[in-house]
């Protein structure tokens, strides 16, 4: 009875977790290369509907979930061409962005509300999946949260230990020195900008398939700012993006049983916990400068163009 | 092909060939800014194993013909020759990948990066960059040029940095090495090893363009110069056969003045700057803490702080300047009132100004205009802001003084910061602090890549300072300038700062002694404390 419930509450952890693992993974890489793209939460929104009309009507979550990173990086292009090529705002375009996105999922999704889509299979192996408790934590997961760990473990040796990601992280630092050296600076932005909003469009396609199978309108419900948060909360650092993302995963679902156990406490004190815990760890890595020097990209939000 | 076999030949140890053939052949180059002729056609020739210079004020094009040969920037017109082939040089990468290395004046490095990673970024070849972090301790042991591969660049001095870029263009085995102002900022002794290292170099059969306004150097270096002006070649010569006032007259097309003392060093006049056992610790990673520091500057005196790069000098500066506060308001006093525990504002209040190191964000704000740049420290000085509203035509006026006063060359106190070449900007700081009239001035690195007219301007609007009765501090590495225009000298190592001597009577073996951290043997207990 009591494994029982712990693996219930396991379970939900994870999947209140994957959505903000994958989309702040995604803006990490976009923010380590300079893009400061506010405009998660609507980029997710669009990844979700994409992600929940293609696989209703095609029947296929696979085409989905390819749809939905793919309406994700479609609306990091329109920031990208907005702030890369033309220099806009990066902060106004990305504010603009979520609005926008918000709207746009509502207008896709109207059609598609309150109509039921098979949630995401779960692995299933023989043997393995059946063992008591890690059973079905480890062995029992759909391809999605899979994926966000491969994708985090990528996105670290990427940035960490492939030259490409050496010269990412080196225009985020400063672009100027990068251009001087040769290299193509918004080129390599596009790139990060992108791969930020497809990431962003797998969080979304997460929630549409997988956390609540259907289509509501704004059903990221703030997971995008969240998100965004996450990567300031992990200071640039990949591993405790994974950290950040199930500690707030974790205390989403908490809320949940403080209101079921009757404990006494508001729940909208413990929805309040992330924040108030994302407020208490800045203060305290901004207490070493050199810490905050060390990770975070100092050309963030910053435009670049050529000059003589 | 024929080319190929003289240029061997070009190389063999000991061998004079009779025939070499250049190795880059700039014919013809324009390039053309808006509002500017950059460079108008001009010609270069460089030969392999020769140490080239390029001579030329600020804004006399050398800098954009250096970034075309880099492939940084294209010119609108000319040929390029790289070893007997016409050759576009389309990016940086690709004048790398044909043997160009450059090293920049305003380092192209990543502060938050390590060492390493930032040599890793400069190199093409792959298989170059395995075992990197072997191999830099290899070739910086190799040419004296010592690194630690990890640590991260933002704790490192600018010498330190400089070496960075050396070291990541010596791994590529370069043809042609540019360097851009290599110098400026080390010691005698360090820029002994660099000769020694760019003669190796050359002997070795690479090229070096190198690019500075000490003359001297360039005459004990090149065996050839390229004299450009207002974006045209107007000399070429053997600089070994000509004096440094002689290049001078060349570069700036009029007769050159020498800094003039206008003034005698008065043992009655009062101490306008006293510091007392400054003990600070460094809140740098890899800083210096300052250990100690005692000295005093009387009024009209000009007292200049020697020493190798990342000994304290970053940390002293601050701690005059009250971005760093001392630990008793009494270890530092000017003119009698102890300012120790006061920020810069208070300290400007009282009668300091101050010229850090770093022009671009600590000096000036790059984004910003002049007018904003010199409402920035002069704004309590001269009155500029009124019941907290800014005098708009009030700050027009002072930044216009200070661009007429000391030859700012620009369009005006509207330009952006970012707009003025190194030199115009260091000009424009240093009129800034000196006609907010102070009683006490703090300078670091006054001519840092700036030329040489503009550096005597800067010397003489010093001196002339001194004159008025107000108390100089200059920190700077450059021992030439420290011996030409101050009254007395002192050198810091590892934290410590020697007693000041007058200059008339140190002698420079004597200075690099104590930039070693030895100190001499009268009036060693100060430095002799731990």
């Amino acid at each position: 009875m009591d494994s029982a419930v712990f693996v219930s509450v396991i379970l939900s952890v994870i999947s209140a977790a994957t959505p903000l693992l994958l989309a702040a993974t995604g803006e990490l890489v976009a923010e380590k290369s300079g893009v400061l793209n506010l405009g998660v939460e609507g980029m997710m929104l669009v990844g979700a509907v994409v992600g929940f009309a293609v696989t209703l009507t095609t029947g296929s979550a696979f085409l989905g979930i390819v749809a939905a990173a793919f309406g994700g990086a479609l609306m990091a292009l329109i920031f990208s061409v907005l702030t890369l090529t033309l220099l806009a705002n990066q902060v106004a375009t990305g504010l603009a962005l979520t609005i926008f996105g918000i709207g746009l999922a509502a207008m896709m999704g109207a059609s598609f509300v309150g109509q039921p889509v098979d949630k995401l299979p779960s692995l299933y192996l023989p043997l393995l999946t059946d063992l008591p408790i890690v059973g079905r934590i480890l062995f029992g997961q759909d391809g999605l949260v899979y994926f966000s760990f491969v994708a985090l473990g990528g996105t670290i040796w990427f940035l960490f230990h492939s030259h490409a990601g050496l010269v990412l992280r080196a225009v985020g630092d400063s672009h100027d020195a990068a251009h001087a050296i040769g290299y193509p600076v918004i080129a390599i932005r596009y790139g990060a900008a992108l791969f930020g909003g497809a990431m962003s469009g797998l969080g979304g396609a997460y929630l549409s398939l997988s956390y609540t199978p259907m289509w509501a309108e704004d059903m990221t419900a703030g997971r995008g700012w969240i998100a965004l948060a996450l990567v300031v909360f992990a200071t640039w650092r990949p591993l405790r993006l994974l950290l950040g993302a199930y500690l707030f995963g974790g205390i989403t679902i908490l809320q949940f049983h403080v209101q079921t156990m009757g404990l006494g406490i508001p729940a909208q004190f413990v929805s309040m916990l992330p924040y108030l815990a994302t407020i208490v760890v800045l203060v305290v890595i901004s207490t070493d400068r050199s810490k905050i020097r060390l990770n975070a990209p100092a050309c963030l939000g910053r435009a670049f163009h050529v000059t003589g | 092909m024929a080319l190929t076999g003289q240029r061997e030949a070009g190389r063999m140890p000991g061998g004079q060939p009779l025939v070499r053939s250049p190795l880059l052949i700039l014919s013809g180059i324009v390039k053309q800014f808006p509002g500017c002729l950059a460079n108008d056609h001009v010609d270069l020739a460089i030969m392999p194993g020769e140490i080239h210079a390029l001579l030329g004020e600020n804004g006399a094009g050398k800098s954009t013909l250096v970034k075309i040969i880099y492939g940084v920037q294209q010119p609108d017109a000319g040929e390029i020759v790289w070893q007997g082939t016409s050759t576009v040089i389309g990016s940086p990468s690709m004048a790398r990948n044909l043997g160009i290395g450059m090293v920049f004046q305003h380092f192209s490095l990543f502060e938050a990066l390590t060492v390493a990673e930032n040599i890793a970024l400069g190199i093409n070849d792959k298989k170059l960059r395995k075992d990197l972090t072997a191999r830099i301790v290899e070739v910086s042991g190799a040419y004296g040029l010592p690194l630690d591969p990890h640590r991260a660049v933002h704790d490192l001095s600018v010498g330190e940095r400089q070496r960075i870029e050396i070291v990541r263009c010596l791994l590529q085995k370069p043809k042609l090495l540019i360097m851009d102002e290599p110098t400026s900022v080390l010691t005698p002794q360090e820029v002994e090893k660099l000769f020694a290292t760019l003669r190796r170099l050359a002997a070795e059969g690479c090229a070096i363009l190198y690019i500075s306004h000490k003359l001297d150097e360039i005459r004990a270096l090149c065996e050839k110069a390229t004299i450009m002006r207002l974006g045209r070649v107007v000399a070429e010569c053997d600089p070994r056969q000509e004096s440094a006032k002689r290049l001078a007259e060349m570069m700036i097309g009029t007769s050159l003045k020498a800094p003039v003392h206008g003034r005698q060093a008065d043992e009655g006049a009062a101490t306008r700057l006293s510091v007392r056992n400054l003990n600070i610790k460094s809140d740098q990673q890899f800083g210096t803490d300052l250990k100690g520091i005692s000295f005093e500057v009387k009024a009209g005196e000009i007292l200049g702080i020697g020493g190798i790069a990342g000994n304290g000098q970053n940390e002293l500066m601050a701690a005059l300047s009250g971005e760093t506060l001392a630990e008793e308001p009494g270890t530092i006093s000017l003119d009698g009132v102890a300012v120790g525990k006061l920020g810069p504002d208070g300290r400007r209040a009282s009668g300091g100004c101050f010229v850090p190191e770093e022009r671009n964000g600590h000096g000036a704000v790059r984004d910003m205009t002049l007018a904003e740049n010199a409402l920035l420290s002069g704004y309590r000085r001269r009155g500029l802001v009124q019941i907290g509203v800014i005098d708009d035509s009030r700050t027009t006026t002072f930044a216009g003084e200070v661009i007429r006063g000391f030859d700012v060359r620009t369009t005006g106190p509207k330009a952006e910061a970012r707009s003025l070449s190194g030199g115009n900007l260091q000009k424009f700081i240093v009129g800034r602090e000196i006609l907010q009239k102070p009683a006490l001035l703090v300078v670091a690195q006054p001519t840092w890549g700036v030329d040489a007219g503009a550096a005597s301007a800067i010397h003489q609007a010093l001196l002339d300072l001194a004159a008025q009765g107000a108390a100089i501090v200059i920190i700077s590495q450059d021992l030439d300038e420290i011996m030409s225009i101050a009254d007395r000298i002192a050198v810091i190592a590892g934290g410590r700062l020697s007693p000041a001597m007058p200059v008339a009577s140190a002698t420079v073996e004597e200075i690099g002694r104590l930039m070693g951290g030895i100190p001499i043997t009268a009036g060693a207990e100060a430095s002799d404390a731990a």
